[in-house]
């Protein structure tokens, strides 16, 4: 079960809008996989560390070193909206 | 023959030899995707004209005598989620129809370097997430084979690309599945690499720890080629591999003496089509006249592979769809109240359902007072389904079994029901989970010819054994040999 107020919710965690079919469908959709995924709790997973990624390396960093990187036009081009050197965006603070 | 018909290999040692040019070769492929494409849809952006002038290129630096590189003058279709600077690059989303990256992914640098011809980008499931090309924003791919079926998913334009003799190589990205199953379904191979082992600069992010780039091509011999040239360490992903690169395309065609092969019983369980049972268990059989021994092993958390995936795929794929605001590039919404707003309204117009109902879960999944019992808890039984596989490879080889339970399934078949096109993930997704490499080799067709793939999969950087083990069925079956029936134009 996941209710249209748990869907709403969410969705306003992930600034994502959705519409009223929208929100009806994401309810029956997103309860039908939770109900599914619920089989985890049959394994037994005490004193088992998470595993987040699978390669054994930890700390890759480079050296504090410059080097060149996107000219501002290219990094701009792509952008929405743009003024002087940077994106345009809806104020942030009233 | 045409040109068309021909294996990268083969096509390779004829340009090499100076029997046909790059230019020929190239055009031989603009042909056919001329004549073919409007009905199988695999192209998102296809461009003859600059495809043939980087063969023309390729064609005077040969000519000059100049040094060449493992693909001169070879072309390759790329998955439209690999940034290639300059060129469109949409994810088969429309939240980037017009973003132009401003850089190349690794592995399109690579395949510059080694003078391959870029010959178009294919299409795909929106962002990577889907199980038949259908999220595609843009075109619904066809399977060769079929044009009611839909090719597989994610990279079903990788695969139907091959499989149209469209491209003689294509690449595709794997995250539970989707080089492997599309390759099945298409009757091609197709391979996902250990994590790590090709660098993931420059593609576009579905699940970061579960993501491989890997080469599609209608032998085994081919994809090791291109997978030699994918390969190897690049200081610009953190999440790649130091590791050497082994000489592929030389040591494919060495059969491994003394193999073994790891059967597990649950796959061959209820919901297997029979006639992809057949086929595997004959494919499992080619390998045992060739000495190869059979072992049963268990894999017990397996069955658990698909919920464990669609909580942390998910997961990861909330945080690394987070980026597309309307802020830095791609769509922006044009009417919206307030910043908030706009990301929202700029992401629901944007996305697709498929790609809105992975962020959902994964947000969910992550959220307070939910993380522990979702997110946490699928990160220990992916640890225990690892230590499954890492138990089975201490006496295997290699795992063998179907790569998907049906044949390719029929346009609209599962798109109004999410949970069972998530299901036909049920053999690749413990792959990605664990890191390993996998590989799909076709093994035969339905009565009614829809082509049927084997999985193989082994331990962490096994794929030279994968390649072997896959040449080992190639070179003793001839279904890589067989081509759809396309009508000509």
């Amino acid at each position: 079960m996941f209710s249209r107020e748990q869907v709403a919710k969410v969705a306003s965690l992930a600034r994502l809008h959705l519409t009223e079919e929208e929100t009806g469908r994401m309810s029956h959709d997103l309860g039908a996989i939770l109900e599914y995924v619920d089989q985890l709790n049959e394994v037994d997973t005490s004193g088992i560390e998470p595993l987040a990624h699978c390669l054994p390396i930890q700390n890759i960093f480079r050296e504090d070193e410059v080097r060149p990187s996107l000219p501002v036009d290219e990094a701009l081009a792509n952008a929405p909206k743009r003024s002087g050197d940077f994106y345009s965006v809806p104020p942030i603070l009233d | 023959m045409s040109l068309i018909d021909k294996t990268a290999a083969e096509l390779l040692r004829h340009l090499a030899a100076g029997d046909v040019t790059s230019e020929q070769v190239t055009k031989a492929y603009c042909d056919r995707i001329e004549a073919q494409d409007s009905r199988v849809q695999a192209f998102l952006h296809f461009d003859p004209r600059r495809a043939l002038e980087q063969a023309a290129a390729v064609d005077a630096k040969r000519r000059a005598g100049h040094k060449l590189g493992k693909l001169a003058g070879l072309p390759v279709a790329v998955k439209d989620v690999l940034c290639t600077r300059g060129e469109r690059t949409s994810c088969g989303s429309k939240i980037l129809q017009d973003f132009l990256p401003p850089y190349d992914a690794h592995v399109i640098s690579r395949l510059r370097d080694e003078d391959a011809v870029l010959l178009g980008r294919v299409n795909m499931d929106e962002f990577a997430m889907g199980s038949s090309t259908e999220n595609s924003a843009y075109a619904k791919t066809r399977n060769p084979w079929d044009l009611e079926r839909i090719p597989g998913g994610s990279s079903g334009g990788s695969a139907a690309a091959v499989a149209a003799s469209m491209a003689p190589l294509s690449i595709g990205t794997d995250t539970g599945g989707s080089v492997r199953q599309p390759a099945g379904y298409c009757g091609v191979v197709g391979m996902k690499p250990t994590y790590g082992r090709v660098s993931r600069y420059g593609l576009v992010a579905f699940a970061s720890s579960l993501d491989q780039i890997g080469p599609m091509a209608w032998t085994v011999e081919d994809a090791a080629i291109l997978l030699e040239v994918l390969a190897g360490h690049d200081p610009r992903d953190a999440t790649c591999a130091s590791r050497e690169v082994p000489e592929y395309s030389k040591t494919v065609r060495t059969p491994i003496e003394g193999l073994k092969i790891g059967i597990v019983p649950e796959f061959f369980g209820s919901g297997l089509d029979p006639q992809v049972e057949s086929a595997v268990k004959s494919a499992i059989d080619v390998l045992k006249k060739q000495g190869a021994k059979i072992v049963e092993v268990a894999l017990p958390r397996a069955k658990y592979a698909i919920a464990t995936y669609y909580i942390v795929a998910t997961a990861e794929a909330s945080s690394n769809l987070a980026r597309y605001d309307g802020v830095h590039y791609g769509w922006r919404s044009l009417e919206f109240s307030d910043m908030v707003d706009m990301y929202s309204r700029t992401r629901g117009e944007g996305f697709g359902a498929e790609v809105k109902r992975r962020i959902m879960l994964g947000t969910f999944v992550l959220s307070a007072g939910y993380r522990d019992a979702y997110y946490v808890k699928a990160l220990q039984v992916r640890r225990l389904i690892k230590e499954d596989f890492d138990r089975a490879f201490e006496k295997v080889d290699v795992i063998a079994g179907p790569v998907a339970p049906t044949p390719a399934f029929k346009l609209g078949e599962k798109v109004d029901d999410p949970l069972a096109m998530y299901l036909s993930d049920i053999y690749t997704v413990s792959t990605n989970l664990a890191g390993n490499p996998g590989i799909s080799v076709p093994c035969g067709f339905t009565k009614s010819g829809l082509p049927i793939g084997l999985h193989l999969q082994a331990g962490s950087f096994g794929e030279e054994t994968l390649l072997r083990v896959g040449h080992m069925l190639q070179s003793h079956t001839d279904w890589h040999e067989r081509r759809p029936a396309l009508q000509e134009n």
